[in-house]
């Protein structure tokens, strides 16, 4: 199986008087590895959350379209959409004891029988999930007594479970240790070029970016400045008109 | 590490009993019928007024299986056996099932582990409406019910629907604006009560009883206005179990799990709200039972509304109708006094063995 292709056309969007992009446009092939980089408030998790529908706060002006495979967003049902595209939040919080493997098993909700419940197929895939990831030791642990590292992976692996052809990740390695990121990143990494799924992440880091992606997006003030390679995205110049720092701070890497 | 290893040892310590049920759910679901049947035996046998197990029996193959009679009993003990008790034992199991079943919905939908069913306003425009039946000087019944519990009923609804349409003004519909609109009508309400009590005079003493919850007035024809109500709001409660589970994470994950999280709100919200008017129409407010049956029954099987769901209406209706039975044996204690005192307690020792991994 491929990913899905994912592609902005013209988009713009407007919460009130504030307006959070401003006719972006980019188109990311199928089991690409894409990362969305730019300054606080630059519009990288508006740009998510025109894609993924957040149900709260103020609702979005949208003008231009999103498109998943060719298709209109609007186009799809939830549950189409929830099979193919698998969204990891920023944070995750749960209000109740939650044991590791379930919340991995909660990715199948779109997969299985609204009455009947799960299968043997979303056992299954829960399980490999859990395999994949590399977390089979956090069973039975309480989600909520994990470390931030832990839980990340762990919702991860629900994303993973929800076999989805594209991956939208809001931050996945903010507050994680240097070992926990490199293993998001490689996870990340190995899904898109192992099993042609598209990732689409929003990163603070960029230099993590930078690292582990062969495609950058830049924004700034709700533009796209640059689409590449990271040495062709990030240039000194950039990095001090985008972020406004030193661009000594930057490793970029050569290869 | 040395917490995470005090945390694994501090499960593995706790590994008895309770923890092997977890994995074994329909162990659960066997046990909590068994004690819904031993818990109506005992309440249909067992009263203040003595009626022997033979004639009990005898009643209730006479009039539940059409057996003919073969020995004569005196009338009060049928009437006590099939008129009281029997009705009584009914209306607490499904009273018991239907606010367990509510307060998983709200605490799933809200989530908040303090919610229960009343939380949202309920209680409060329940019993404005039925002070205000009280006072109406009109006598008004049908199918045993009064003025008090219609009033009582539309209050309940009422209170909800207006905490759910003032929480969406202006687009906002966060779950914390939800909760605290639904504090905030219900202390209007409250107040609206207080000055109802305050204005009652001799029905004051009615009002009071009303509020603390009772099933001494339950009878057939209540029941079939009631059950019918309660049947078919936890039906939709029983079938939500995927959009619990989905709204385990919150709102937003669960519409990335394609769950339609509007449609599901407002069902998971009328359905609950329902089934909580029909029970508090029929025998007042009874506390407790909604908040700690679905927190115990998650303690002791997980959060997964797929078994949540039907164990905590069983072990909700077998709670309640043991509550009951404890509370009319030393002669007509309300209710809610014994939901308290037997299930606080219990709640606190299941709580203790699972101190590890909860947080209230």
């Amino acid at each position: 199986m491929s990913g899905s292709t994912f592609e902005l056309r013209g988009l713009t969007l407007d919460y009130g008087a504030r307006r959070a992009l401003s006719d972006v446009s980019a188109h990311v092939g199928s089991g690409e590895l894409v990362a969305l980089l730019g300054p606080n408030g630059a519009g990288k998790s508006s740009l998510l959350r025109a894609v993924t529908g957040d149900s709260s706060g103020t609702p979005a002006r949208r003008q231009g379209q999103v498109l998943i495979d060719d298709v209109p967003l609007d186009e799809f049902d939830r549950a189409t959409l929830a099979r193919r595209v698998a969204v990891v939040p920023g944070q995750t919080r749960v209000a109740f004891p939650l044991p590791v493997e379930e919340l991995v098993a909660l990715g199948r909700v779109p997969h299985e029988h609204p009455l009947l419940g799960p299968r043997a197929v979303d056992r299954a895939a829960t399980d490999a999930a859990i395999e994949r990831v590399g977390i089979g030791y956090l069973r039975g642990r309480d989600v909520r007594e994990l470390s931030l590292g832990e839980r990340q992976l762990a919702v991860l692996a629900m994303a993973v479970a929800q076999g989805p052809r594209l991956l939208l990740l809001d931050e996945p390695t903010v507050h994680l240790d240097l070992r926990h990121q490199v293993a998001v990143m490689e996870l990340l990494r190995d899904l898109s070029a192992r099993d042609g799924v598209t990732v689409v992440a929003v990163m603070h880091d960029i230099n993590l970016a930078a690292h582990f992606f062969g495609r950058l997006l830049l924004l700034d003030a709700g533009r796209l400045v640059a689409d590449g390679r990271p040495s062709e995205v990030l240039t000194p110049e950039r990095i001090r008109t985008v972020y406004g720092v030193d661009p000594g701070l930057v490793v970029v890497p050569t290869a | 590490m040395s917490a995470t290893a005090a945390a694994q040892g501090s499960i593995v310590r706790h590994a008895g009993l309770l923890d092997r049920l977890r994995h074994r759910p329909l162990w659960l679901v066997v046990a909590g019928f068994v004690a819904v049947l031993l818990v109506s035996a005992a309440g249909v046998f067992f009263g203040t007024v003595a009626v022997s197990p033979a004639d009990t029996i005898a009643i209730l193959g006479h009039r539940l299986l059409g057996i003919p009679a073969t020995v004569s009993w005196p009338a009060s003990a049928e009437t006590i056996v099939f008129e009281l008790r029997l009705p009584r034992v009914l209306m607490a199991l499904s009273v018991g099932a239907a606010l367990s079943l509510a307060g998983v919905a709200l605490q799933g939908l809200l989530r908040n582990p303090l919610a229960d069913p009343y939380v949202l306003g309920t209680a409060s425009g329940a019993a404005l409406g039925a002070a205000i039946g009280l006072l109406i000087p009109v006598q008004f019944a049908l199918l045993g019910f009064g003025l008090l519990h219609l009033f009582a009923f539309l209050g309940a609804l009422g209170a909800v629907a207006v905490v759910y349409r003032v929480s969406r003004l202006g687009g906002l519909s966060s779950l914390s604006s939800v909760l605290l609109t639904g504090y905030a009508i219900g202390s209007l309400l409250a107040a609206g009560l207080a000055i109802t009590m305050y204005l009652s005079g001799q029905t004051l003493r009615q009002i009071f009883f009303y509020l603390l919850g009772s099933f001494s007035l339950a009878s057939w024809p209540q029941l079939t206005v009631g059950l019918p109500l309660i049947a078919l709001g936890s039906f939709f409660l029983l079938t939500r179990a995927r959009a619990l589970n989905g709204l385990l994470l919150g709102e937003e994950t669960a519409a990335h799990l394609g769950l339609d999280v509007r449609r599901e709100r407002l069902v998971l919200l009328a359905a609950a709200s329902l089934v909580t008017a029909a029970s508090v129409a029929m025998c007042g407010l009874i506390g407790f039972v909604g908040l700690v049956v679905p927190h115990v029954v998650r303690l002791v099987a997980g959060p997964n509304a797929r078994s949540l769901l039907p164990l905590s209406a069983i072990w909700g209706a077998a709670f309640l109708a043991l509550a009951d039975l404890l509370a009319r044996l030393p002669g007509e204690l309300p209710v809610g006094v014994i939901t308290g005192v037997i299930g606080a307690p219990f709640f606190l020792f299941v709580l203790r063995r699972y101190r590890g991994g909860y947080e209230l």
